[in-house]
């Protein structure tokens, strides 16, 4: 199966800020891998060297065994699909997915019917012959895709294709373009700065942060094996509570802490324990100190789908907790009133601020 | 528990909706009278005096009302004149197109600093009057001039090269005046062009020549259209320039009307010419509107 890529030690300087630091990262053939990170942490450029739109420094990357770096970017033959579309304004709905395909010298009926297919795939066929401009966001979106696979690239390049859609239109293209990707099998390499985008697609995610990949793995490695503080901060609604370390293990407020894996930070690096307001159980064994938390009630909101619960450490620190509508036999806390929580074993983990 | 708004300052809606109503007719009655000066001006200046060069063009040199001003167009002098003034206009667009069009591209791949910079040699032309430009070409293309004498001292030609007092001379001299205000909006609608197209066309694997013809240049042509249709009609109307550099073998339209005032002091002649002129100026201006949806002074829409 082609569409293997291997990207090793591309690095690309602007002046004193480096954007790609040293990159280097494998993706399989027919591998959905989505680079997430904040604006400016250099996965837009990584993206771009891929495209051959910016001219990387120094490194190498290979498509299926072949060097492809030093290739113009319309030899590359790869689909991408742009943050705002760029579908060429001047031309018909047809015309933009069957350009790839003129260019190709494709023509007559073989055209048609390629063009006609791709539109089918992202059900725009019954406007083939409108003009871009009488779309809505939704619609050109689709057709950029169209206009991206329809010369059957082993290699789909994607820039925060929904980030222009609103939140119910990109939650169901979310969908969409997953059934599309099984469908099709193609390489992704998908771009985005929406952390539930990235668990929603991805096969694997590279989370990326000053022009380095601080962490790469499948969707549940990142979100439940965060390996710093800066990924368990972008992935999630996460709070982060100071831990002691001593001989008999780690400390939260003075009691015992049982940790998923034991601290093994380097000397003087402080842990903090990672909290998701999901991952907190509100019911547990009273007679347990261990991993159990106490503080008081200072908010609840109603969210429709769930209670957030916001509470007070004894410190001042502040942690949210939710609860679905189904409260399991207990009552909602009041405010000012005092709430016992606890953390499973298997969710206590602990990060340092850097790995 | 239920909360019953009540409150001793706040009328009932129906008075609400009345004075609400009251309020926005007001606004727009003061918004009315703002635009009133200019609204007076357009007419003292615009309106009136076109309405009274359309009035003249009914009456004869004595008074006496008549269509004889229109008829006489119809005489071959009249016809010679009005086709070579396409003519003219015609050719001074195209050599500005030609000329036009590469600069703007240029200043819009440039960043916005650089082209800035470039700019002030674009529009400098502007800052110098037409008269004085005009006889600065007749300087240099005269038979003794900069370029005539340059060359023959070159060796390069023997006799003079008649570079003025003719078609050669005008079209230069024209397109000198010309060419900012083709260059100007179509830059500007160069610059709007996002450079993500271009690498969408290079993505979709066209070479940066097929990515220009095939991308670019369509996507410029709105702001091309703008740029023709100013040059086009403002060559129409042209006077200075074809008189001075024309040498008499030039017959522009507008050095008809001039005629017809300055030798013959016939202000009806004069005035169903004008008439003409402005009527076929706007027909020009619609069909292109149409054709490019573009209003000429508006640039891109």
């Amino acid at each position: 199966m082609p569409g293997r890529v291997e990207i090793r030690n591309i690095r690309k300087a602007y002046g004193s800020f480096l954007a790609l630091d040293d990159v280097s990262l494998d993706i399989a053939p027919g591998e959905f891998l989505t680079l997430l990170g904040p604006s400016g942490s250099g996965k837009t450029t990584l993206l771009n060297v891929l495209a051959g739109f910016v001219r990387p420094d120094s490194g190498s990357i290979t498509i299926d065994g072949a060097e492809f770096l030093l290739l113009p970017p319309h030899k590359r033959n790869l689909g991408m699909v742009f943050q705002n579309y760029a579908l060429f304004p001047h031309m018909s709905v047809r015309r933009n997915v069957g350009y790839p395909l003129r260019l190709r010298g494709v023509s007559g009926a073989e055209l048609d019917r390629r063009v006609e297919e791709a539109l089918g795939l992202v059900q725009m066929a019954h406007l083939a012959d409108r003009g871009v401009n009488a779309l809505s966001g939704g619609q050109r979106q689709r057709v950029a895709l169209a206009r991206a696979i329809v010369f059957e690239p082993s290699i789909l390049l994607m820039d925060e294709p929904l980030s222009a859609l609103d939140k119910k239109l990109r939650e169901h293209m979310q969908l969409e373009l997953k059934r599309l990707h099984d469908r099709l099998g193609t390489t992704t390499v998908y771009v985005t700065h929406d952390q539930r985008e990235a668990l929603t697609l991805s096969d694997r995610i590279a989370v990326v942060n000053g022009g380095k990949i601080v962490q790469l793995g499948t969707p549940d490695e990142i979100y439940d094996r965060p390996k710093n503080k800066f990924v368990a901060d972008f992935i999630g609604e996460t709070r982060f509570l100071p831990v002691e370390t001593g001989a008999s293990g780690a400390l939260l407020y003075g009691r015992p802490l049982r940790t998923r894996d034991d601290w093994k930070g380097a000397t003087g690096e402080k842990p903090w324990l990672v909290i998701r307001p999901e991952r907190l159980r509100w019911k547990g064994d009273e007679s347990q100190t261990a991993n159990r938390i106490e503080a008081e009630t200072t908010d609840i909101i109603y969210q429709g789908d769930s209670y957030l619960i916001t509470v007070r450490m004894p410190d001042g620190a502040e942690l949210d907790l939710r609860r679905g509508p189904d409260l399991g036999g207990k009552d909602l806390p009041e405010r000012g009133q005092p709430i016992q929580l606890w953390l499973d074993r298997e969710h206590t983990i602990l990060v340092a601020d850097k790995s | 528990m239920t909360m019953v708004l009540n409150h001793p300052g706040i009328a009932d809606a129906d008075h609400n909706a009345d004075a609400l109503k009251r309020q926005g007719s007001r606004e727009r009655r003061v918004l009315a009278s703002l635009t009133l000066p200019g609204a007076i001006l357009i007419f003292l200046v615009l309106i009136l005096p076109i309405g009274w060069l359309f009035w003249l063009s009914f009456f004869g040199p004595s008074g006496e009302p008549t269509l004889e001003n229109y008829t006489r167009m119809l005489k071959p002098i009249y016809v010679r004149t009005f086709i070579s003034t396409f003519e003219v206009a015609g050719l001074v667009t195209l050599v500005c197109v030609l000329l036009g069009y590469p600069v703007a591209y240029l200043l819009s791949q440039l960043s916005e600093r650089t082209a800035g910079l470039l700019m002030i040699f674009v529009v400098l032309p502007f800052w110098t009057s037409v008269l004085v430009r005009t006889y600065a070409w007749l300087v240099l293309l005269q038979r003794t001039g900069l370029v005539n004498t340059w060359l023959i001292d070159a060796g390069v030609i023997s006799t003079p090269l008649p570079l003025v007092h003719n078609m050669l001379g005008t079209v230069i001299g024209m397109v000198h005046v010309m060419l900012p205000f083709l260059i100007l909006p179509l830059y500007a609608s160069m610059r709007a062009i996002d450079s993500v197209y271009m690498r969408a066309a290079a993505n979709c694997g066209a070479t940066p020549s097929q990515a220009f013809r095939q991308v670019f240049l369509p996507m410029s042509l709105p702001g091309l259209a703008a740029g023709v249709a100013l040059v086009f009609v403002l060559c129409l109307g042209f006077f200075v320039t074809p008189a001075l550099l024309g040498g008499g073998r030039v017959a522009m339209w507008a050095m008809q009307i001039a005629n017809n005032i300055s030798v013959y002091g016939n202000w009806g002649a004069a005035s169903a010419l004008g008439v003409v002129l402005l009527v076929v100026t706007g027909i020009i201006l619609y069909v292109f509107k149409r054709l490019f949806r573009v209003d000429s002074f508006e640039g891109v829409r």
